[in-house]
């Protein structure tokens, strides 16, 4: 019967090159609002896809979308190759665990899980069975199966949402932020059982959540939603360090964003950086002349340069240290540059910067570590 | 603290406790004690004979009593299946056109119901309004449409719609919309979401509709008497007749006393087998 929640050992290999649904030109207009433009993704069978974003970014009706509680206003929907969008929710191979969990408050444990099975009409017995398999695939003790839901906890509600979804063994589950309502420590515990259910069912997972970390744990690959758009899809660390935008790159954690421009003989210009001499920006400002963008540069690439010496730096800024903050592992700077932006730094505890606060310092960083964003 | 919070409690139900004794209380246990005084007598200082109950089985008026139960419960169906539709858009499609239907129900109220009722005598009367203008415009002629069984279920339904329909909206509505689509999500079909998930969630809202329909129906008098005319006789004007025309006050009583213990019978099976609660889900812990 195990073979059946895991139908195949792919918890090794997360990325498997076949698209199971492939979204093409998605769009949701809700009478003059684009709540969606312009979706095109594939997701890929097996993986853990975590599409994030600030509430209000439609991320919530894309998930509706494509569980069929939606329909769009453009786009098709392929479930491999099979167009899926003009079919009812009832009917699609996918399940979706709500926010709210909407268990049936009026069944017990055991209904509820069973309930996707009583409607494809399983016998009793079965059901039952199958009930008790998921219950304790999900750590749930076999005597809550004749509990009432009121009578589970926060995180035991939880489980028991995801045992009914898996229940009738849909291909994808779709998560809309389930986990939002519980405290941090339970929410840790889950973010944990939920991974390793997934690479456990070989399922494809698709989970929505506004929060970044959330995201970062559990999933292979994240999508970046913003007003309507996804804005960039990828693995975590490449989106952290390349993103394609400055949303992104402030999404994605702090970060430090100079303006930046090549000229047209070839040299590059900032406002409020100085760049040594002759570096041209070469490997990470592909740039052409004339462009505009951002330069990005990460909090914890920053260093705090002894002296003048800017020795193995591409770029450098002059400042006063404003503030000190502790974040726990790790020390957060403030650096108050001419312009009066600020430049945080970032650094171990073990490392910590012995400045005086109000003394002049100087910041520099390598170009291997900056990034350049092209202005849109 | 307690016993400030306890005292000022006891002191604010006091009226309306003392209403309840006195307009509600009294005349039971006075009726109680006439349908067991002796025939015709109009004193409660007698010696009890319960002769009015051997009358009342005597005299066939267990048929009236049937005929009252039968109407009532048949207005509770066709009340049933005719408000849950409207009042499922009610609570989960108009938004709001919702107001409009509640404020057209209610205004309805306003107008007593006797007068309603006479309004739709004139209406369904040989020569009123229908039967009249049809002669008039087709030359058919028709018989009047009053003075039968489905007339007088057709008046219950009419005057009771406010009483199924309120609490069928309002349980409906709080069944949360995610439920019922995660229902669909799980693969059911519009039929099985209602039989599965929103009869048993708006079930305190169908036991309440009913009861009160069901109640009221019983005792119901004018309805029968306007529309039916005299085809047949309910529960409620064998009471009225025994107490006015019959001048036997015993006898009345026994009828009220029977009545009275079945409905409150049955109002107390229904609301004992509904917990509000636990259908609701309302003690949900999180």
């Amino acid at each position: 019967m195990r073979t059946r929640l895991g139908d195949a050992p792919k918890s090794a290999v997360v990325f498997m090159s076949s698209t199971i649904l492939r979204l093409v030109n998605l769009a949701k207009r809700f009478g003059s609002f684009d709540a969606l433009s312009d979706i095109s993704l594939d997701i890929v069978e097996g993986e853990f896809l975590t599409i994030v974003g600030p509430s209000g970014s439609g991320k919530t009706t894309l998930i509706r979308l494509l569980v069929g509680m939606t329909e769009p206003s453009k786009g098709e929907i392929w479930l491999r190759d099979q167009r899926i969008d003009p079919v009812p929710a009832n009917r699609r191979p996918m399940c979706m665990v709500f926010q709210s969990l909407a268990l049936f408050p009026h069944r017990t444990v055991g209904q509820n899980i069973e309930f996707p099975l009583k409607i494809r009409g399983v016998d009793a017995d079965s059901r039952r069975h199958r009930a008790m398999e998921l219950m304790e695939l999900l750590h749930l003790p076999s005597d809550y199966y004749a509990k009432g839901i009121s009578q589970c906890s926060g995180g035991e509600q939880q489980r028991i949402a995801l045992a009914r979804a898996l229940a009738f063994g849909p291909e994808l589950l779709f998560f809309d932020e389930p986990l939002s309502a519980l405290d941090y420590r339970l929410r840790k515990i889950l973010e944990k059982e939920l991974k390793e259910l997934h690479s456990r069912t070989g399922k494809t997972f698709v989970y929505i959540t506004h929060s970044l970390e959330e995201a970062m744990v559990m999933s292979d690959r994240i999508a970046i939603m913003r007003a309507g758009r996804i804005e960039q899809v990828g693995i975590a660390e490449d989106i952290y360090a390349h993103p394609v935008s400055r949303f992104v790159a402030e999404f994605m954690g702090e970060v430090n964003l100079f303006d930046i421009k090549r000229t047209p003989d070839g040299a590059l210009q900032t406002s409020n950086l100085q760049i040594i001499d002759g570096f041209k920006g070469d490997g990470i400002i592909a740039a052409t002349p004339g462009e505009h963008g951002t330069l990005m540069v990460r909090p914890e690439f920053v260093r705090f340069l002894s002296g003048e010496n800017t020795e193995g730096v591409d770029f450098f800024v002059r400042g006063v240290l404003r503030d000190e903050f502790a974040l726990g592992s790790r020390l957060q700077y403030e650096v108050e540059i001419e312009s009066g932006a600020n430049v945080t730094v970032e650094k171990l505890r073990e490392d910590r910067f012995n400045g005086e606060m109000g003394s002049s310092v100087m910041l520099g960083w390598n170009s291997a570590h900056s990034h350049f964003i092209r202005e849109d | 603290m307690r016993s400030v919070e306890m005292r000022n409690g006891l002191l604010c139900a006091l009226p309306i406790v003392c209403v309840l004794v006195a307009g509600f209380l009294m005349p039971l246990v006075v009726v109680a004690g006439f349908s067991i005084m002796p025939q015709k007598s109009f004193s409660l200082w007698q010696v009890p004979d319960f002769s009015s109950y051997w009358v009342l089985l005597q005299h066939g008026y267990y048929k009236s009593l049937l005929w009252s139960l039968f109407l009532a419960l048949a207005t509770v169906v066709v009340l049933f299946l005719l408000c849950y539709p409207l009042a499922f858009a009610m609570a989960k499609v108009f938004k709001r056109f919702t107001l409009v239907i509640t404020i057209g129900v209610v205004m309805s109220l306003f107008v007593s119901e006797n007068i309603r009722l006479f309004g739709w005598s004139l209406t369904l009367m040989k020569g009123g309004l229908f039967e009249g203008y049809l002669r008039a415009w087709s030359g058919v002629e028709l018989d009047g449409m009053l003075y039968n069984v489905p007339v007088i279920i057709f008046g219950l339904v009419y005057v009771y719609v406010p009483f199924m329909l309120f609490p069928l909206a309002q349980s409906l509505s709080m069944i949360p919309e995610d439920v019922r689509q995660a229902a669909a999500d799980l693969g059911a079909s519009n039929w099985r979401i209602l039989w599965e998930i929103d009869l048993p969630l708006a079930a305190p809202g169908i036991v309440v509709g009913s009861l009160l329909s069901f109640v009221l129906a019983t005792g119901a008098l004018a309805e029968s008497k306007l529309l039916g005319g005299q085809v047949i006789i309910v529960m409620a004007d064998e009471v009225e007749t025994a107490f006015t025309y019959g001048q036997n006050w015993p006898l009345g009583s026994a009828l009220t006393v029977v009545l009275v213990s079945i409905i409150a019978g049955m109002a107390t099976f229904g609301i004992s087998r509904i917990d509000l609660d636990r259908i609701i889900g309302r003690r949900r812990v999180v």
